[in-house]
């Protein structure tokens, strides 16, 4: 067997682990599910009727604020996952089990790859769950065939990108408890951004702020390919940051899973 | 190039590692032939775990040159990983994954075909008494079970080198003689087994060879037998009701140790039957002998005397 070879092979076994481990463990799926469909239904039925009718976009109340807020419950919902993710990689560390994995003759990266894929399917699950509530509450995306395409590459990117962080969080964590922390601030990425609201009613310094985090190109390209809305350069912005996040996640994670066993 | 000679599965050359200012290994020397069971003995924190970490490939030394199966740990880790097998101290074992698919698992990580895998599985599971459990996730299991899934999750890769960090750590007497005769059986097959352990009696019923490691240094190396004459004999302890009989008792055995503020009496001796009645024979009928228990040498002893021999040499 060539070494790509093993390690699409040793890739394999490890994602079979970590579906297995879902499997397993049915009440962190159904939490990491069960958070952006409770921020969903909360801003749609609880702030909706306002947010709809004083956010200057087309259309009025509820269901104008579906269309608008839909892209950030996506982001919410990633941020959850990749909670998910850091806790679960975590656990992997803490637990004697990866040091026989680093002991023997297996791919590198197998381990943390298989912990990237098996999060990248609860992830595209988890969207799939989330879009389906969406349109059942009246979100009414305009996307042609084509859109949808992009938009689906889009989502995948960014998951990729931060599944990376939130791996290298989760092998650097000294607990399962920092690793459920440590990726929370992702969650909260998204209010402080175009998510919920438009930038441009928030004050000077926020506002500076929410327009450079990268999860407001990250919305504002989803929110474009799906409602027909500006997507801009926001789409250069989404790629960079992605690429970005994703160097910086996977090089962070590999380097500390080398590293791992020093810290006795 | 000075490889090692091919019959030494194990070498060591001045290994050192330190953690900050506090060193753990303080320049070892190791030769351990194949096929042979090597027992390296000391207290928690002597660096047990740290030597079998460096040979494991798990953390690199600060300074020396260690080989596994010919090949060196810090510059050729893939190929020592291929033929050895390690068991650590704690459970290395997927506690979300049933035992049959903990097995299962190794197997594909050392790329077994899959009936090949699933046969070595069952076999194992038999081996090692955990056919009833293999459908069960660890969380159900004893510490005994744990351990021996451990292990022969470790013999999926049929490893010819296995370390075993401390084996019997905190096991029931019935799990270790099952552990014992498992690693016996090992060693039968010709597996080259490199064990540690805190108990004496382990690395006297299964090593080949001993080395007693202290503060990161081998204080001393040789066959079991060797060792134990470097080792003062055990003693008798007698416990007495009064002073008076403690008196008595110190006065007909000029040799012991008297201990006025435990009423006690420490007598040297190897234990057996024949010093124990001639013992019983020199006291006194009218001497209240209220407690007598016998002392075989254990690691405090070996310690004590190895510790003790060093600094006067």
């Amino acid at each position: 067997m060539s070494n790509l070879t093993i390690a699409a092979h040793d890739s394999r076994t490890m994602l079979r682990r970590n579906l297995r481990h879902m499997q397993r463990y049915p009440s962190l799926t159904l939490m990491i599910i069960g958070i952006p469909l409770v921020f969903l239904l909360m801003f749609v039925y609880v702030f909706g009727g306002t947010m709809g009718t004083t956010l200057g976009v087309t259309g009025e109340g509820r269901s104008a604020y579906v269309e608008y807020l839909v892209p950030g419950i996506l982001m919410i919902a990633i941020a959850g996952v990749v909670q998910g993710t850091a806790i679960s990689v975590a656990m992997d560390m803490t637990e004697g089990i990866v040091d026989r994995f680093r002991t023997m003759s297996i791919s590198r990266g197998a381990v943390l790859g298989g912990h990237v894929i098996g999060s990248m399917i609860q992830s595209l699950l988890t969207l799939t769950v989330v879009m389906a509530v969406a349109i059942l509450i009246g979100f009414r995306p305009s996307a042609g065939p084509l859109e949808w395409f992009a938009a689906i590459g889009v989502l995948a990117m960014i998951t990729f990108a931060i599944t990376w962080l939130a791996v290298a969080l989760g092998m650097v964590a000294d607990s399962v408890e920092t690793a459920s922390n440590t990726p929370m601030p992702l969650m909260l990425l998204p209010f402080f951004g175009s998510g919920f609201v438009p930038t441009d009613t928030m004050p000077a310094g926020l506002r500076l702020f929410a327009e450079y985090q990268p999860f407001t190109p990250f919305i504002e390209t989803i929110r474009g390919l799906l409602t027909n809305a500006e997507v801009g350069n926001s789409f250069a912005h989404a790629v960079a940051w992605s690429i970005v996040i994703t160097l910086l996640g996977y090089v962070w994670a590999m380097r500390s899973y080398e590293r791992g066993a020093e810290r006795v | 190039m000075s490889n090692p000679p091919a019959s030494a599965a194990i070498t060591a050359t001045g290994l050192r590692k330190s953690y900050g200012d506090q060193v753990v290994l303080d320049g070892t020397d190791l030769s351990i032939p194949a096929g042979t069971i090597f027992g390296l003995l000391g207290p928690n924190g002597a660096g047990k775990t740290t030597i079998v970490r460096i040979r494991s490939t798990l953390i690199d030394a600060d300074g020396g040159t260690a080989t596994v199966g010919g090949h060196d740990v810090a510059g050729d880790p893939v190929a020592v990983r291929r033929q050895i097998g390690v068991t650590g101290q704690f459970s290395a074992i997927d506690s979300l994954l049933t035992g049959q698919e903990n097995l299962l698992l190794m197997a594909d990580l050392n790329h077994l075909p899959r009936a090949v895998g699933r046969q070595r599985a069952a076999a194992l599971l038999e081996q090692f008494d955990l056919v009833e459990a293999a459908g069960k996730t660890p969380g159900t299991y004893s510490g005994g079970m744990k351990r021996r899934l451990d292990l022969a999750m470790t013999l999926m890769g049929d490893p010819r080198i296995i370390f075993l960090d401390e084996p019997t750590t905190g096991l029931d007497p019935r799990s270790r003689q099952t552990m014992w005769k498992i690693i016996r059986e090992l060693a039968a097959d010709g597996v080259t087994i490199f064990l540690t352990t805190q108990y004496l009696e382990e690395a006297d019923q299964l090593a080949d060879r001993i080395a007693v490691l202290d503060r990161g240094a081998i204080v001393a190396e040789g066959i079991p037998s060797e060792l134990k004459r470097l080792i003062p004999g055990g003693h008798v302890l007698l416990t007495f009701a009064d002073a008076a009989g403690l008196e008595s008792a110190a006065r007909a055995l000029p040799e012991a140790v008297p201990d006025h503020d435990a009423l006690t009496l420490h007598v040297p001796g190897d234990g057996g039957l024949t010093s124990l009645r001639e013992l019983l024979h020199r006291l006194d009928d009218s001497v209240d002998v209220a407690d007598l228990t016998i002392h075989t040498p254990d690691l405090d002893d070996v310690f004590f005397a190895l510790t003790t021999t060093r600094k006067a040499s």
